[in-house]
């Protein structure tokens, strides 16, 4: 109880301080010559958050940039090579298929589950508590999820992992596909018999981007239904009226006209993708071929303390978010030129 | 440009939101099916029923053997629960008292909530106030620098954290000059505030400033002529008329901070980890405590997910406007 006590007491003494801080801080700019109270003025109500952004954003990102030149002590310069040492090295390589399978497997299922759900959810008696039950996991940390599905996939030798039920009661199923039911979903790379190259993403890592999949469909959901009710009725029944399957209208007329959130969307799960650590480092922790670009940043700056390696890492996420961004923001336009701003 | 992307990407899906609400009124007025309702058809309609299935079996499985007692846990899958049914309660109960080298997860979860409250409080407090001096104060480089910090939007966190644990860690020196003093907040509860503070408040920003931009011209003008000095507005009109924007602003930030993981790794130590940080950690140490993981992890989403079913309208709206989080 003395914890909760003297936590809250912290808190409040050190917001009661930012507050007077702020306060005072105002009334001396209020003194000031009337010229320049104003932009003065201004200047204290931004203060807090300018400095925040731009000692732990702004200054932090360039540094990082710089780092990514430095060797991995930080001491000498040596321009591009963490670059080429990361596609060059057959580890840090495989991070960065796999991170790609992420985005690519990712992306297209999260959207494709978004889209079926919107559309066939809309309607139905059971809308609102089907969209709650596939938003939930989205609500759930991912370590929280990763757990969820540690269990689901779990092996010996606690074999009490519902896929490996699922597996070993399909009969004449061979033991390379899980038949025994005993297999270790998430060490196991290989899958039918077939090992992938090392630098080739295995089947763990399609497992695991199953969790991801399974927590990103609510938020695409919620947005594509938002998306499909916002579609005029009279264009639903425009097309009706021409002889539209219930198909053709969805194809033609419905997805054309929410485009751009489709777009929307796919930006937001892409960079998800990119960043994603939370289900790696609860699951396997990069181990077994499973690494990400985002679990590799931090096992080699912090686990390894490699600092130039690390800081490339870092900069490869930001420069592979970029162009995505660009991308949106193009579809965004166009969308806005065609509907009249 | 930035400034664009960011907008250009919320817009849509915050307008076809809005008149999706306004269409359903429409909608349950008439009383008749809509158009876009006749879509569903009945394979469809199987794909719902068997998406939510899947959707909702993972969670229910560990929700089921959370109850189990441990020799249950660790022998057989949660389904033979239903041929032989066990309740018993001890997996939380081990998992909420402290043991010989074991802590108890009550202490984590407070940790989680010292983290959370202070840090969603400092962003959305500090973001309205730059949101307020960004729409409604006259200075000069003032769309400059809104466009700089929306443009942070599309920074990853990973390209901020190795100089800025170097920033709480050690001071910074030029020559001799220390410039910069020795924070000492590695690990310390403080340092995970200003973390969370500083990449939350980009988007706190990004999103409140919209809104209040959007507040109508005449009251502060009303005010103005009444001599109220921009204190006075802020905290008498602009904190009040903000509410709406502020309360789905901050439920998003509470999600998003209490479910994090990344900052709480590497910015708060061994004894301020937060709820989340602990479950990875017990996570990784499996074997004996198998059975307790089932536990925890209820534990640990006790709160968002009862956040998330009393205030679901506000996160909705919260998503659809902060969809673009970089």
């Amino acid at each position: 109880m003395g914890d909760i006590v003297s936590a809250l007491v912290i808190t409040v003494i050190a917001l009661a301080a930012l507050a007077a801080l702020l306060g005072a801080m105002y009334w001396v700019v209020g003194r000031l010559p009337k010229k320049w109270r104003e932009g003065a003025r201004a200047w204290v109500f931004l203060f807090p958050s300018a400095v925040a952004v731009t000692i732990g954003l702004l200054v932090p990102a360039i540094r990082t940039i710089y780092l990514s030149l430095l060797d991995d002590n930080g001491n000498k310069f040596v321009g591009f090579e963490n670059y080429v040492d990361v596609f060059t090295t057959t580890g840090t390589r495989l991070t960065v298929f796999n991170s790609l399978s992420w985005v690519l497997i990712g992306t297209i299922a999260t959207v494709a589950v978004g889209l079926a759900m919107a559309r066939f959810a809309d309607g139905m008696r059971i809308e609102s508590a089907a969209k709650s039950a596939i938003f939930l996991p989205g609500a759930i940390s991912l370590v929280g999820t990763g757990l969820i599905w540690g269990f689901v996939y779990a092996g010996p030798p606690f074999d009490v992992g519902l896929l490996n039920a699922v597996t070993e009661g399909i009969p004449g199923l061979p033991d390379s596909w899980g038949g025994g039911g005993d297999r270790l979903w998430l060490l196991e790379r290989g899958f039918g018999g077939v090992d992938p190259p090392d630098s080739a993403p295995g089947v763990n890592t399609f497992l695991l981007i199953v969790v991801f999949i399974w927590a990103q469909a609510g938020i695409s959901t919620v947005i594509f239904s938002a998306a499909i009710k916002g579609v005029p009725d009279s264009l639903i029944e425009a097309a009706k009226v021409d002889g539209a399957t219930d198909q053709q209208t969805f194809y033609r007329v419905t997805l054309p006209y929410i485009r751009s959130t489709i777009v929307t969307v796919a930006t937001l799960t892409t960079v998800a993708g990119l960043k994603a650590f939370d289900i790696v480092a609860a699951t396997t922790g990069g181990r077994f071929g499973t690494s990400t670009i985002a679990n590799e940043f931090y096992v080699t700056r912090f686990v390894q303390g490699r600092s130039g390696v690390g800081a490339t890492l870092a900069v490869l996420i930001f420069i592979l978010v970029i162009p995505v961004m660009i991308l949106n923001r193009r579809a965004q336009a166009r969308a806005e030129e065609m509907m009249g701003g | 440009m930035s400034e664009t992307t960011q907008m250009t990407a919320t817009k849509p899906a915050l307008v076809q939101g809005l008149r999706a609400r306004r269409a359903k009124k429409r909608h349950e007025a008439s009383l008749g099916r809509s158009a876009a309702a006749t879509l569903s058809s009945k394979p469809g309609q199987i794909l719902v029923y068997l998406l939510v299935f899947l959707w909702t079996i993972p969670t229910f499985g560990i929700f089921i053997s959370s109850f189990r007692p441990e020799i249950d846990v660790k022998t057989s899958g949660w389904w033979n629960w239903f041929a032989d049914p066990g309740l018993t309660l001890d997996n939380y109960r081990s998992v909420l008292s402290s043991g010989p080298g074991q802590d108890d997860l009550w202490t984590f979860f407070l940790n989680s909530v010292r983290i959370t409250v202070p840090s969603v409080i400092l962003s959305v407090g500090l973001g309205l106030m730059a949101a307020y001096a960004l729409s409604w104060m006259k200075f000069r480089g003032r769309d400059w620098i809104f466009v700089g910090i929306v443009g942070l939007l599309m920074v990853p966190l990973q390209m901020a954290l190795i100089p800025m644990l170097q920033l709480f860690s050690g001071s910074a020196h030029i020559g001799s000059v220390t410039i910069f003093p020795d924070l000492d907040l590695t690990g310390e509860v403080y340092g995970v505030w200003l973390a969370h503070t500083a990449f939350g408040l980009p988007l706190v920003v990004f999103i409140l400033r919209n809104f209040v931009a959007a507040l109508p011209r005449d009251i502060f003008e009303a005010a103005r002529v009444d001599g109220a000095g921009h204190l006075t507005i802020f905290l008498r009109l602009v904190v009040p008329l903000s509410v709406p924007a502020v309360a789905s602003v901050s439920i998003f930030q509470f999600m998003w901070i209490w479910n994090d993981y990344l900052i709480a790794l590497i910015f708060a130590g061994r004894e301020n980890a937060p709820i989340v940080r602990q479950l990875a950690t017990l996570t990784g140490t499996r074997g004996q405590s198998y059975h307790l993981l089932t536990a925890a992890g209820m534990i640990s989403m006790i709160v968002p997910v009862a956040v998330f079913f009393a205030l679901q309208r506000y996160f909705v709206r919260g998503l659809l406007a902060g969809a673009v989080k970089g």
